[in-house]
């Protein structure tokens, strides 16, 4: 898009985001949820919406929704219904999806998030409950149901339980939209309810675009890009879409009310139906349920037990002086985040305890494949090394390989620096009597210094380090080499 | 000696425990006599002859033994298709489920099972319960043993007719506006719609989900309350079951009539009700009146509304419970070119004209644009319906009128006009819309000889007092006809 166009015009953007929940069972029966089981194993007359079948609420679903709809500061209402929701399509049973119409568990919230040029607080409209539908795949040609051969079908996922979460349209670009599906992201790992993950699509998005004149009160129309599975897929559809748009308003055309495909590969968006062939989707109250009741204990409960949030923690953290880059790695990444926060509960200088963790440790458990978890390290080793830092007993170049050891698990860090042989040497004594027999072996150097060439100090600390295996203070070695060349003046 | 298929569940239950009878002796009687009616009646779909045998034999063997399952074990009940059973065919009466053998077991025949009953077959019924004279079944109709050439009611005539001609000797239907109680008036004998919810629902293929409820039928009102009882009561699969402590239901059977206020239903003693039933009524009213009943005239205004409710409620509700049979995962499959129009064709080739003209009604009822007109509409009349009935009951314990408004009816005189045979519902849909127990009791014959029911309403959870008032009506009518089939020379194999 050009500048200009980006002054022109202004993006509206709302995003559904499907989650599925990690309960122990599916939505309205006993099966497991679980990944990866092989095809059509995890499956009961219920889900796969056999003659007779009934539904019947998992309660803990809906205590994760509720804990969701609680972070996003939702009103958790006191009475809620289900609808069966009417469309045909093989992966879909009964040919209806239990989901929430008009009486949905959780309205009126909101989120904040921060993109590099902004930030801004999203309106939630509503949060609801339904169920996930299975999969199809479908085998031969283009491997789309149109012209595919055959189709296989897997119910496994048929009944996970779902949750919608529908913001207002109040996103106006698409970083902020990327920036608002990782803070979605964040907050429902952070209650622990779904590890919301894109790739395996416990997690996706439908994304509602339209543009408008600045300044203009009415929305233009929209288009829906629909089953967005990666953040930068979000981002680059929508800002597909957003450019494509104002290309068709300023080339005199109008927008066509559709759904749109994003195609990774290409990089486009291309249509899907149009609106007159929508479906009518012939909501109704499903009577196989009782409606929902949510009384003041339960709503208290829920908001009682809630988890600190990615945004407190996130500002909690700016407070402690991190800068914005550590603070959301420690955000992020929940294990890496508790132990920051018990190694400076128990004394650590936050700031350097964030670098190590962000730094050393991040990069161990990359390579390792880890979570940080499940190497040695604990909030102990953390303290005692950074003591040792602020004490003098272990220089910077030094701590790291402290920290590799005990990342290995080699034990406490001043027993690693003892056993690599690491600790500064802190009696000056034997620094000077290192220096001395330095400056005696290169007589030539100690000369052009006199003569006011301070070149040569980095080689003759170099020389000290040596002969004293890196374990002196090079900064202190430095001060004697100099202070030597300027008392023989 | 009596036929032993001629028993009620009551004396065969004694039979049993004294050992005079065997359950394998009754079984027997009951399966010569499906032998010979069933060729005249076409009460089942399927018999199973096997599962019923090992199911007596294991009635003997635990009766032999000291055990007691209660008043069913041994005893031969005959279910309706439309409730799942393990490994046994199962059709709703449709060519859509043709060959279908469902992987588990409905709750209430688990429960009979677990008492020790013997499970003799799968009766013939309206296709997918939808209809007013089992003629709707794919599977050819079911023929009234009072006449064969007439209907036995519907949907559940096959049940009805098997318990009225011994080759049962009790039965459960389901009741979505009068399919049990209508075909047991039709039959001469007694049917039961409990209260919403006291009848679990799981395995019951559902057809209008937030008006269906199983129900028994039975030769006598107790043995109708025995085979409720023991398949009444919370279920954890069902969502809709009530989770209370199970109502008393056979507590009242032989406490009487007298002070208890019976309110005769006004708008259900019209016209359109024919005059020997009528009449019928209201002499069995006049029975009360001298038992002790305090007699009122009740007026329930929003009755004239009740059908109309009914006929798209029920039709929106089974649009969507009936599209899961789409020929993707079992039952009947027409191939084609694409997924929808494999669809498409299995749908069209699966459901007879009246499922189809009621999937296609109920469609529309819900479309946008006119949801409201016709759906939100018929819940509101469901509402008012509700009042009537809540404010009914102010002033009457029960309130009683015709289950139906004639007896049994030519085969094929109302197939040709749909809403002639939906009128076959005025009574007993009301009660449906409310979630309210209702029930039949026989009590004449007509000129005809076709047997005339009498409808026993009570408020939700007051199967006590419906009982109560229609064992003091069979009492009083003494009515002990039985059909001619029933009673013609019958030959033991
Ligand atoms: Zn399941």
């Amino acid at each position: 898009m050009t500048d200009e166009a980006r002054v022109d015009w202004e993006a509206v953007i709302g995003i559904e985001t499907h989650v599925e929940l990690q309960t122990a069972s599916k939505m309205f029966c006993g099966c497991p949820v679980s990944f990866g089981a092989p095809p059509n194993t995890t499956v009961c007359p219920v889900c796969l919406g056999l003659p007779g079948a009934l539904p019947v609420p998992n309660e803990a679903a809906i205590e994760g929704i509720l804990r969701i709809g609680a972070a996003f500061g939702c009103e958790l209402v006191s009475y809620s219904e289900f609808h069966r929701k009417n469309y045909f399509y093989p992966d879909l049973p009964k040919n209806y999806q239990i989901s929430q119409y008009d009486l949905p568990l959780c309205v009126n919230g909101s989120v904040e998030i921060e993109t590099d040029e902004s930030s801004s607080t999203i309106g939630i409209t509503r949060v609801h409950m339904e169920e996930d539908t299975g999969k199809s795949l479908h085998v031969g040609e283009g491997g789309r149901i149109a012209d595919a051969d055959h189709s296989l079908l897997d119910f496994n996922r048929s009944g996970v339980p779902l949750v919608e979460i529908v913001s207002e349209p109040d996103i106006r670009s698409a970083a902020e939209a990327r920036a608002y599906g990782s803070e979605i992201q964040r907050i429902v790992r952070s209650l622990g309810v779904s590890d919301a993950r894109l790739e395996e699509g416990s997690m996706r998005f439908d994304a509602n675009i339209s543009v408008r004149r600045r300044g203009d009160e009415e929305f233009g129309t929209r288009t829906e890009v629909k089953n967005v599975n990666s953040l930068r897929s979000l981002q680059g559809a929508i800002a597909f879409e957003i450019e494509r748009q104002v290309r068709v308003l300023e080339g005199g055309g109008s927008v066509v009310q559709e759904t749109r495909h994003w195609n990774e590969a290409t990089g486009v968006t291309a249509s899907m139906r149009s609106k007159e062939e929508s479906e009518d989707y012939r909501y109704f109250q499903e009577p196989d349920l009782v409606p929902l009741e949510v009384d003041d204990a339960w709503r208290e409960r829920i908001v009682a037990s809630l988890p600190e949030l990615p945004s407190a923690r996130r500002s909690r953290y700016r407070a402690l002086g991190l800068d914005m880059i550590n603070a959301g790695l420690l955000v992020d990444d929940a294990a890496l985040g508790s132990l920051f926060d018990d190694a400076v509960a128990a004394g650590a200088d936050p700031a350097a305890t964030a670098n190590r963790l962000t730094g050393e440790v991040v990069a161990y458990t990359r390579r390792e494949g880890v979570g940080v978890s499940e190497t040695a390290l604990t909030a102990d080793h953390l303290v005692e090394l950074g003591t040792m830092v602020t004490e003098g007993d272990l220089s910077a170049t030094a701590a790291k390989d402290v920290l590799a050891g005990v990342l290995a698990g080699e034990g406490m860090p001043r027993a690693v620096a003892e056993q690599r042989d690491l600790l500064q040497i802190s009696d000056l004594g034997v620094i000077e009597a290192a220096v001395e027999s330095v400056l005696a072996e290169h007589a030539e150097a100690v000369e052009r210094m006199q003569g006011g060439d301070m070149k040569p100090v980095g080689f003759l600390v170099g020389q000290v380090m040596r002969a004293t295996g890196g374990k002196a203070d090079p900064k202190a070695v430095s001060e004697l080499i100099r202070s030597r060349a300027s008392s023989e003046t | 000696m009596t036929d032993p298929a001629d028993l009620t569940l009551g004396e065969a239950a004694a039979e049993l425990r004294s050992g005079s009878l065997s359950a394998r002796e009754l079984l027997d009687a009951v399966t010569a006599r499906a032998a010979n009616t069933e060729a005249q009646l076409h009460a089942f779909l399927t018999l199973d002859r096997d599962g019923a045998r090992t199911a007596a034999e294991a009635a003997d063997t635990a009766i032999a033994a000291g055990e007691d399952l209660g008043p069913l074990m041994g005893i031969p009940i005959a279910v309706k298709d439309n409730m799942c059973t393990r490994g046994i065919e199962t059709t709703a009466g449709s060519k859509i489920l043709s060959g279908y053998e469902p992987p588990y077991d409905a709750t209430v025949v688990s429960r009979l099972r677990d008492a020790g009953a013997v499970i003799v077959g799968k009766t013939n019924l309206d296709e997918f319960a939808m209809g007013s004279s089992t003629e709707n079944s794919a599977y050819g109709p079911t023929h009234n043993p009072w006449d064969t050439d007439r209907v036995p009611g519907g949907s559940s005539g096959g049940s009805a007719a098997s318990v009225a001609v011994g080759s049962s000797i009790a039965a459960l239907g389901s009741d979505t506006g009068g399919s049990i109680r209508q075909p047991a008036s039709l039959c001469g004998i007694v049917g039961a719609k409990p209260t919403y919810g006291l009848v679990s629902r799981y395995g019951l293929i559902a057809f209008a989900s937030s008006l269906d409820q199983i129900g028994p039928f039975a030769r006598n009102v107790g043995d109708t309350a025995t085979l409720l009882e023991v398949v009444a009561g919370f279920d954890i699969r069902d969502a809709t079951s009530f989770r209370g402590a199970r109502p008393d239901i056979a507590g009242g059977l032989t406490a009487g009539v007298a002070g208890v206020r019976v309110g005769m239903v006004k708008e259900l003693m019209g016209d359109a009700i024919a005059p020997p039933v009528r009449a019928a009524v209201q002499r069995t009213i006049d029975l009360l009146d001298d038992a002790g009943a305090e007699i009122v005239e009740i007026s329930m205004p929003s009755f004239d509304y009740a059908l109309s409710a009914y006929y798209l409620i029920a039709p929106a509700e089974c649009s969507a419970n009936l599209a899961r049979f789409d020929g993707v995962r079992y039952g009947l499959r027409v191939d084609g070119e694409t997924t929808e129009t494999m669809m498409g064709r299995s749908r069209a080739a699966g459901f007879g004209p009246e499922v189809s003209r009621r999937i296609l009604l109920g469609t529309y009822a819900l479309s946008a644009g006119y949801y409201d007109a016709f759906y939100g509409q018929a819940q509101r009349v469901r509402t008012l319906v509700r009042r009537d009935f809540a404010a009914a009951y102010e002033q009457a314990d029960v309130l009683v009128s015709p289950t139906a408004p004639s007896t049994a009816f030519p085969i094929g005189a109302k197939t040709a006009d749909p809403l002639e045979m939906y009128y076959q519902d005025i009574c007993t849909i009301p009660l449906n819309l409310a979630g309210d127990p209702g029930m039949s009791v026989p009590v004449a014959l007509d000129d005809d000889g076709l047997p005339i029911g009498f409808q026993v309403m009570a408020p939700a959870l007051g199967e006590k007092v419906m009982f109560q008032v229609g064992a003091e009506v069979e009492r009083l009518v003494a009515f002990d006809s039985r059909p001619a089939l029933a009673t013609s020379e019958v030959t033991l194999p």
